[in-house]
């Protein structure tokens, strides 16, 4: 008989994730009264990336799928925001209601191309996955190109500027607004989607990336996994590149390169893969990291200046890429300055095999191997088991 | 009708270049079982060697003989100093790490060579040679198309006949026994490495005389089709890449010259969708695993 998978959360669980979501929002929005414009600007970069790194670390982390187009996404994200921001105000409608039924057109587009590409990536193993991904990213400027008269081609699209409520307008400066309302879209998006890692779903996606077959074998849907696995992501990043356009009101094919691509690639990594937390970190350094070498490498000639700007954070981020998968594989969110009691155990008696295996079997890295311990829940033979 | 004939015939010579990009994948494909994401890189960094030595001693061949061996050099480094880092079967570690050695052999280059475009003067004439009224191939491109079929035929043979192809081989499909059975497969592994790295880099020097020249992201492009002619090739088939990489060529090359050239990478994403849609694995890939 065919035992399917239970998530062991609780109700409760999805409500202290909400109750978390909204603290840490609240405090964001606080902040933003410490800031000086600039400041807020950065939090509001940060807070639109942080969309779609998070959506990035749950694609990867969860569900074990690597996708090298999540600019790709955030591109199209903002391409829908701002045609769909563009029409609105053709038609008279401005303020809140644009902003609203904007961010509902952004996250639309980016959801059915999302919905697309993870019909195709069900279908996909590791590698062809990245490179059609990286095909994806590539292609994001020839389009709009070629369809010149809807995107306008290199030069992209501008959208009307949203100025603060007149309510507020005494408060708070513009760039205060613009956190506000990233660090508000950032909140909602990231809690649900903590909510759906810590859900049913959640655990199905770590069954499915830890062993495919088994969770087959389990009545897991893997390939439906798999595609609400890519529909989420791709749904968080449209709302990154949605905010994005509502910060700087244009977007345009450049800021969307392979280059960024892989810098997301870089803050769920660095951050540690299938961390929230460690996406928020992650994105917070993979906009200020290049911003302080910019700063710190000023005072240089300038040609040597222009140089190192540009491809120093580059360096840095592709060494600190390959140290954190050659090493913990936690990244930022992993390290702890206590030491694990498991990890004691295991170097104290690492010959004598444990009476629960699968627990000490486990690997230090970030898998958390949830179908073991629900596949070989029937008591263990006598003689070791083969790995 | 003329502009078809001298289409096909550029198209021919650029697909000869991504086909023997596309085999460099296929080669560490078959020995590591990884496709190579820094592949590009390191043809790059080879392809600066060589635009180095050329400038320095003024010839062409020297440049040649210096991106092979550089070549090879990276890939030995590459495999050795970080891909070892990381467990053999972890695709996804394997895919990071690749990304982690573009980023810093990128801007390593970028920081050394600065971001503009040094061009590279090919050794004969690249205008095309007239057959009556009909503009044909360029003597360079007749070049870049016999290097290609040389290096195609030579793996060819070092694969089937010679004793060191045949561990390359046996070392690829059954690891374990061929260790029993006394070949070095670690070995193997890194020689398998340096071809491959090799043969990237003689394709990225193949090109640079034909596009701007070098540059930090000179082969982005090269590394994305190369890789989608090695998948609709089917990863584990030479042969496959060598016709992929000649159909892909012709098909990008008159998409560019009879519609626009800006839809050859749109029209290229469709092709790889295409193909992989209907065969996950690629045209002339082997039967896979059964799974369950």
């Amino acid at each position: 008989m065919i035992r399917r998978v239970r998530p062991s959360t609780t109700k409760a669980g999805s409500g202290r994730i909400i109750l978390w979501g909204a603290a840490i929002t609240v405090i964001a929005l606080g902040a933003t009264f410490l800031l000086d414009p600039y400041r807020n600007f950065q939090l509001a970069t940060i807070a639109a990336t942080f969309c779609a790194v998070a959506g990035l670390t749950v694609l990867v982390g969860s569900s074990g799928q690597l996708s090298l187009g999540q600019a790709a996404m955030m591109a199209v994200g903002g391409y829908g925001y701002a045609l769909t921001a563009n029409a609105l105000t053709g038609v008279g409608v401005d303020g809140v209601a644009r902003f609203v039924l904007a961010m509902i057109g952004g996250i639309a587009a980016s959801g059915l191309l999302g919905l697309l590409l993870g019909l195709a990536a069900a279908r996909l193993r590791g590698p062809y996955l990245a490179g059609l991904t990286l095909a994806i990213t590539i292609a994001i400027a020839p389009v709009t190109t070629f369809f010149s008269g809807v995107f306008n081609g290199d030069a992209g699209l501008q959208i009307a500027n949203d100025s603060v409520p007149p309510i507020l307008a005494t408060l708070i400066a513009m760039e205060q607004w613009q956190a506000w309302i990233a660090i508000l879209v950032a909140g909602v998006v990231v809690t649900a989607l903590a909510s759906l890692s810590h859900s049913g779903i959640g655990l199905h996606m770590r069954a499915t990336r830890d062993d495919e077959t088994a969770a087959r074998l389990s009545g897991i849907r893997t390939g439906r996994i798999k595609v609400i696995a890519f529909l989420a992501s791709s749904v968080t990043a449209g709302a990154g590149g949605a905010v994005a356009c509502f910060i700087t009101q244009a977007v345009s094919p450049g800021a969307y390169t392979l280059a960024f691509s892989l810098m997301l690639v870089v803050a769920a990594v660095i951050g540690g893969l299938g961390s929230i937390s460690g996406a928020a970190l992650g994105s917070a350094l993979i906009v200020l990291l290049p911003w302080t070498v910019t700063l710190m490498t000023e005072a240089l000639p300038a040609e040597l200046a222009q140089r190192l700007s540009g491809n120093l954070p580059v360096l840095l981020f592709g060494l600190l890429l390959i140290l954190v998968m050659a090493t913990a594989r936690r990244g930022l969110a992993g390290i702890r300055f206590r030491p694990r009691p498991r990890r004691d155990r295991r170097a104290s008696s690492p010959r004598r095999p444990q009476p629960d295996s699968a627990a000490a079997d486990a690997p230090p890295a970030a898998s958390e191997p949830v179908l073991e311990l629900a596949v070989q829940s029937v008591p263990s033979a006598p003689h070791e088991r083969r790995k | 009708m003329d502009q078809l004939i001298f289409l096909f015939a550029t198209g021919l010579s650029r697909g000869a270049v991504f086909a023997l990009f596309a085999l460099s994948l296929v080669l560490i494909w078959r020995a590591a079982r990884i496709i190579n994401f820094a592949q590009g890189a390191q043809a790059l960094v080879a392809a600066y060697v060589a635009f180095t030595v050329t400038t320095a001693s003024g010839s062409y061949w020297a440049g040649l003989i210096a991106a092979l061996i550089a070549g090879a050099l990276i890939g030995v480094a590459v495999e050795r100093g970080v891909m070892r880092l990381v467990p053999a079967h972890d695709h996804l570690a394997g895919i990071i790490v690749a990304i982690g050695i573009v980023m810093v052999l990128q801007s390593l280059l970028g920081i050394l060579f600065g971001p503009q475009y040094r061009p590279m003067q090919a050794p004969f004439d690249d205008s095309p040679l007239m057959i009556g009224e009909t503009p044909l191939l360029s003597p360079y491109d007749i070049f870049i198309v016999t290097i290609a079929a040389v290096t195609m035929a030579a793996l060819g043979l070092l694969f089937r006949f010679t004793s060191i192809g045949l561990q390359l081989r046996a070392a690829a499909f059954a690891p374990e026994v061929s260790r029993l059975l006394g070949v070095r497969v670690p070995s193997m592994v890194t020689i398998g490495w340096m071809l491959s790295s090799a043969v990237a880099s003689l394709a990225a020097f193949l090109l640079m005389p034909t596009e701007l020249g070098v540059n930090p992201h000179a082969t982005d492009m090269l590394l994305v089709y190369g890789f989608a002619v090695a998948v609709i090739g089917g990863l584990d088939s030479p042969l496959g890449a060598l016709v992929a990489g000649l159909t892909v060529g012709v098909v990008i090359t008159f998409v560019s010259g009879y519609i626009a050239a800006t839809l050859a990478p749109i029209g290229l994403l469709v092709l790889l969708l295409g193909v992989l849609l209907v065969r996950p694995a690629g045209i002339f890939s082997m039967r896979e695993v059964r799974s369950a």
